[in-house]
Formats: C-alpha cells, sequence, structure tokens
C-alpha cells in the first residue's frame, strides 16, 4: 500500500515537474472531467476560437491571447507593456514550448487573469493546448 | 602649488568618474531572479532599489503593474532575500549611496525610473527621446545602455537609437 502510494506520488511528481503535451493533456482531462460531467473531449477548434476571442478588460482595452503572441502562435510576440519579445507559442516552432507542466501552469493563471480576470477552466487549458499542438 | 590642485582635483575627478562606473551586476546571481523577472523585462539591478521596495514589490506581484506576475511561494521567497542581499543597502558602491540618498526614510518606490537619482542622471534626456519605438519607456534601459545585461551602465556604453 506504502509502496504505491509512493509510486502514485512519484509518477505524480514527475509529470508536474517534466510534462509532456499528452501528460498534460491528460491531466487537464481528468479535470474537466471533475469540473464538468458531461465534459466529452478536447477541441482544437474551440482552442483556436479562445485566443483569438477579443475580450473587453476592465481596464479598457480589448484583449486576446492574440494581443501579445500575435494572430499567428508561429510567429514571435510582443509583450504588451516592456514591448520584450515573446518567443512563438507552437512547439512547431520553438521546441520548448508545453515541455514544462508548471512553467505552463504558470502562465494560464497568469494570463488568464491577464485576458480573462479569471482563471481558464481545465476545458479551456486542454482545447488551447490541443490547438497549439495541432499546427503544423 | 596651484598646478598640483589642479592635479588633485582632477585625480579626484577621475576616481569619482570610475567608481561612478562600477559595475551594477549583484556580486553573485542568482538563476530564479535573473529567469523569473526578465520573462517579461530585464532583471533590474537590486542595488537601484532599496530592501523595503523590493520587498513591497515581491508581496504584490498578483498586481505588479497591472498585471499577474505571481510566483510558488518557495520561488517568491527565494527572490526576495536574493533582492534585499543585494538592495541598495546591502550592494555599496557609490551609485547605491546616491539612490539611497535621494529618497526619503520611508518612501519604497516601485520604479527605479522614480528615484531622484535617476531623474537627476537621465535629466538631459528630453521627454521625445524616451517615445522613440526603439526605447518606448525608460523601463527599457538596454535600449541605450549597451552593456546593461551585464551590469554595465558607464557613459562610454551609451548609444541613444534614433
Amino acid at each position: 500500500m506504502t509502496r504505491f502510494t509512493f509510486l502514485i506520488a512519484g509518477l505524480f511528481a514527475c509529470s508536474a515537474v517534466q510534462a509532456a503535451p499528452e501528460d498534460l493533456l491528460q491531466s487537464y482531462a481528468v479535470q474537466a472531467k471533475q469540473e464538468n460531467s458531461q465534459f466529452q473531449a478536447f477541441s482544437a477548434a474551440r482552442g483556436e476560437q479562445l485566443y483569438h476571442a477579443k475580450r473587453a478588460h476592465s481596464s479598457g482595452k480589448s484583449l486576446s491571447c492574440a494581443s501579445c503572441h500575435t494572430g499567428n502562435p508561429k510567429s514571435a510576440g510582443r509583450h504588451e507593456k516592456t514591448g520584450k519579445e515573446i518567443l512563438p507559442l507552437a512547439p512547431v516552432t520553438n521546441r520548448d514550448r508545453l515541455a514544462d507542466g508548471a512553467k505552463v501552469e504558470k502562465w494560464f493563471k497568469r494570463n488568464g487573469q491577464d485576458v480573462l480576470e479569471r482563471a481558464c477552466s481545465a476545458q479551456e487549458k486542454g482545447d488551447f493546448v490541443s490547438y497549439l499542438l495541432s499546427i503544423k | 602649488m596651484k598646478s598640483s590642485l589642479l592635479v588633485f582635483t582632477l585625480l579626484l575627478g577621475g576616481a569619482a568618474w570610475a567608481d561612478g562606473n562600477t559595475n551594477l551586476a549583484p556580486a553573485v546571481s542568482n538563476t530564479k531572479w535573473k529567469t523569473e523577472c526578465s520573462d517579461c523585462h530585464m532583471a533590474y539591478p537590486p542595488a537601484l532599489l532599496p530592501e523595503r521596495s523590493w520587498r513591497k514589490m515581491m508581496a504584490g506581484l498578483g498586481s505588479h503593474f497591472g498585471q499577474d506576475a505571481s510566483l510558488d511561494a518557495a520561488t517568491a521567497k527565494e527572490i526576495t532575500s536574493f533582492l534585499a542581499g543585494n538592495s541598495a543597502e546591502r550592494a555599496g558602491g557609490k551609485r547605491a549611496k546616491k539612490v539611497l540618498g535621494s529618497l526619503g526614510p520611508n518612501e519604497a518606490p516601485q520604479r527605479i525610473s522614480e528615484t531622484a537619482w535617476f531623474v537627476r542622471e537621465h535629466d538631459e534626456v528630453a521627454p521625445q527621446v524616451w517615445k522613440r519605438a526603439k526605447i518606448g519607456s525608460p523601463a527599457n534601459c538596454n535600449a541605450c545602455h549597451q552593456g546593461a545585461g551585464q551590469g554595465n551602465y558607464s557613459e562610454n556604453q551609451i548609444r541613444i537609437p534614433r
């Protein structure tokens, strides 16, 4: 029993530190099912919509993910305030993207607040990741 | 007598100039400070703000100049103690002293560019120069200070883009 617990904890720790995108999707799927029992599957098309969807922010600005990451996730973006370059989001042009689960979570949390002024749901995260992975 | 005084004054001036050019990079760097801060902007020299400023900033990362820059607790703690340990009070050097001297005892500026020291140092830069496309704002040190990334802010490293 104890050994089993350790095994599970060890697997979880590994996936949290260095999760392949597929592991990430799997854990989002588990969470999405918990958040909504009707959840079926992630959709790259919904992720693409979310990426481009403009939203009226309480600051008065109209913002979307694309505001900083540009209309094409294969392109480098620019930080809205500081002007610093942001490397492309699509793993096809930036191999480091989606490779580190903790980093992905950090930025979903931050940018969810920055753009949507709320946390992203597990379904939104999974759709978004699916969209990025679908880009060839 | 007069000429020796002149030489002395020149030497003193030279020494002050040289000290003004000491490197602003922290004596020992910190990987988390460097990588986390420079995700969105350059990692600013800890020596250019007092400890109270850094502590206030690190306690408010949930809304960092209007954006969410929150970190996990362990990372935030490590960076806070690094900033405190290399702040203007601890760093030593002429510029750190000048920064402190330009602030009231309870003043905790959140922008280096708001310190009286910074304003004085940059008083010859016209407002429209800051707005040039290649500069953008005073937050973008490396637009003009070519060696800023390595902590080198010396006069001979300045090139103001057109």
